[in-house]
């Protein structure tokens, strides 16, 4: 309880927080703040921003500033079951490769250790590129698979930590079964780093959800900010001056990624309380 | 030397798995994609070409799977990639082997700018760690941070190349013939400017953060108070005493960031069209030649592997405690 106040007293996390809950009240009531729909293509093509078009329209005459909002769905909802899926998988193989040590600890961390080398976005540019279907499981899927590994290294290190702790030396002599010393003596103690980790995968999956789909490797018919900045691209928006088409989901990215790190950084500060502030 | 050794073989095993990834990725799909590929292709390529790429990808063959892939880690160590579809009929290796000077110039170049910028800034930012320069540059370099790298390039070729027009649009050289010697190492330079800025500046903000608060936790080390006690100078503690210590971690850290700045390298080539591994990934994307981009993949991992692998020689060197071969 005492880490949840802290949280809210952090000004790091206070900002992420905003920044936050901001973008899911923009994804939650877009149907309501978007004026046009995202999809309807009824207007003048590549026009510049006015009263009517907030951030101007496409090539195919769709109202940018609409797209805009509904594209906070989707890369918000990315974002957040990634970080999910990837934290899940850390706390997995990292619990696991921490507690029970050996042989298995041994082969765990080979492949994590494997995984954190091979660099992340060509990885998932080539999985991608051999997936024929394309659209968000699938992304959700291959960022999912390669975000892990940094996250079950963290968490393998605390659980040895903590392994070596009385209370859990105790437990093993009392003869508690395996279960119930994971999860009820060491998982609580890492709710911290797990919660962080949550945050860190978050931030790396909205911006590997926008260079994919940037890339074309994503559904170009979704509407979220990397296809958005995909057909700005595509259609030369900066070269016809029509700078908010590419400048605005750019940005968007960019906050929702910065809310996730703040949030991540704050939690990091205030379990290490040698970066507290003195 | 032992840590020498294990380093060595953890090396030989990812470039292992790099090349089984690459190996199994086709065969894993349903429906072969690379079948799409050739169907794509069939009327360009001769029957020579469409069976070794069946070879290559497992189509229409009755040999055991085992074989297959002892036959294709035979191809990968002789550097055989086979023939580039797009770019039919040059070899992979030789199309990829024309792209790799300008992105090992421009990757190689930009990540060791990053690195000491970096880290410097870290170091500063958390000896004041309550002025306000390290009031703006740390939620500027979260900023940074969390930007994608794609749409920075664009905004900064957006900026600096189109309105200013003080920079070429892209490319890696003026594109007129007649231009040779020093005039023409001044074109490269020119044109590497904007793309190496980008990296730079994207790149430098994750080895501030993680440079500041290693530092901070050295800082509160009695060592360094002890230092303080004993009347040195100030730039004596900050950086033989505490940096020294603090930048190890930065230096175990190094495979993931390394990680971060090629996807950065790859992004930024493709938005300033610049002829290196990255721009010649994504032109393999867009035209499923399934060839060129495994040989990139394994190319990419492997030069990551060595950039790591220097960083784990200069930690043995750094640090004592690697050497003896402890923990």
């Amino acid at each position: 309880m005492n880490y949840v106040k802290l949280f809210f007293s952090n000004k790091k996390s206070t900002v992420g927080v905003i920044i936050f809950l901001a973008f899911v009240v923009l994804a939650l009531f877009a149907p309501y703040i978007s004026p046009y729909s995202p999809n309807s293509m009824a207007f003048t093509p590549l026009q510049g921003p006015s009263w009517k078009h907030l951030l101007g329209t496409t090539a195919v005459g769709q109202d940018i500033f609409s797209q805009v909002i509904w594209g906070t769905r989707l890369s918000l909802m990315v974002g957040l079951v990634t970080g999910a899926i990837a934290t899940i998988l850390s706390v997995i193989v990292g619990l696991s490769s921490g507690y029970l040590g050996g042989i298995t600890d041994d082969i765990l961390m080979t492949i994590t250790n494997i995984f954190l080398v091979i660099p992340g976005l060509p990885l998932i540019i080539i999985i991608s590129a051999f997936i024929v279907v394309k659209g968000v499981w699938t992304i959700i899927f291959v960022i999912s698979i390669t975000g892990w590994a940094w996250g079950a290294r963290t968490l393998r290190s605390q659980v040895l930590t903590i392994k070596n702790r009385d209370y859990v030396k105790a437990s093993v002599v009392v003869g508690e079964r395996s279960s119930h010393i994971i999860f009820s003596d060491i998982f609580p103690n890492m709710l911290s780093l797990i919660v962080a980790n949550f945050f860190g995968a978050a931030v790396y999956a909205v911006l590997s959800e926008a260079g994919l789909e940037f890339l074309g490797l994503g559904d170009s018919s979704a509407i979220s900010w990397g296809t958005i900045l995909y057909w700005a691209q595509n259609n030369q928006a900066l070269l016809f001056g029509l700078w908010e088409w590419a400048a605005v989901p750019g940005l968007l990215i960019a906050l929702l990624g910065m809310s996730f790190a703040l949030m991540n950084f704050a939690v990091d500060e205030i379990t290490n309380p040698r970066l507290r502030k003195r | 030397m032992r840590y020498i050794i294990k380093r060595i073989i953890f090396f030989l095993i990812t470039a292992w798995a790099a090349i089984t990834i690459n190996f199994i990725l086709p065969r894993m799909m349903p429906g072969n994609p690379a079948e799409v590929m050739i169907a794509k292709f069939q009327g360009r390529l001769n029957p020579q070409a469409i069976s070794a790429l069946e070879i290559a990808f497992g189509l229409n063959t009755h040999e055991n799977i085992f074989l297959q892939y002892i036959d294709y880690i035979g191809r990968m160590l002789t550097g055989n990639f086979g023939i580039s579809v797009s770019f039919y009929p040059t070899t992979v290796a030789q199309v990829l082997s024309q792209a790799i000077p300008w992105t090992l110039g421009l990757a190689g170049i930009s990540t060791i700018l990053a690195f000491t910028f970096g880290t410097l800034l870290g170091i500063g930012a958390a000896w004041k760690r309550n002025s306000t320069t390290n009031g703006i540059v740390v939620p500027l370099s979260f900023f940074l941070n969390s930007m994608p790298y794609f749409w920075f390039a664009l905004i900064i070729e957006y900026v600096f190349a189109f309105i200013f027009g003080w920079f070429p649009l892209g490319g890696a050289y003026s594109s007129s013939s007649h231009i040779a010697g020093f005039a023409l190492l001044i074109s490269i330079l020119y044109h590497a400017i904007l793309p190496a800025a980008t990296i730079v500046i994207t790149a430098m903000g994750g080895w501030m953060l993680t440079m500041r608060n290693n530092m901070i936790s050295v800082l509160s080390d009695d060592y360094i108070t002890f230092a303080f006690a004993q009347g040195l100078p100030e730039k004596t503690v900050e950086y033989q005493y505490a940096a020294r210590n603090a930048i190890l971690p930065s230096f175990t850290g190094f495979a993931m960031a390394i990680g971060f700045v090629i996807s950065g390298v790859l992004l930024t080539e493709i938005i300033f069209s610049y002829p290196g591994v990255g721009y010649l990934l994504y032109q393999s994307v867009l035209n499923i030649d399934y060839p060129l981009m495994q040989a990139i993949f394994l190319f990419i991992t492997i030069a990551v592997l060595i950039a790591n692998f220097i960083a784990d020689l200069v930690y043995v060197f750094l640090d004592p405690r690697a050497r003896s071969g402890g923990e």
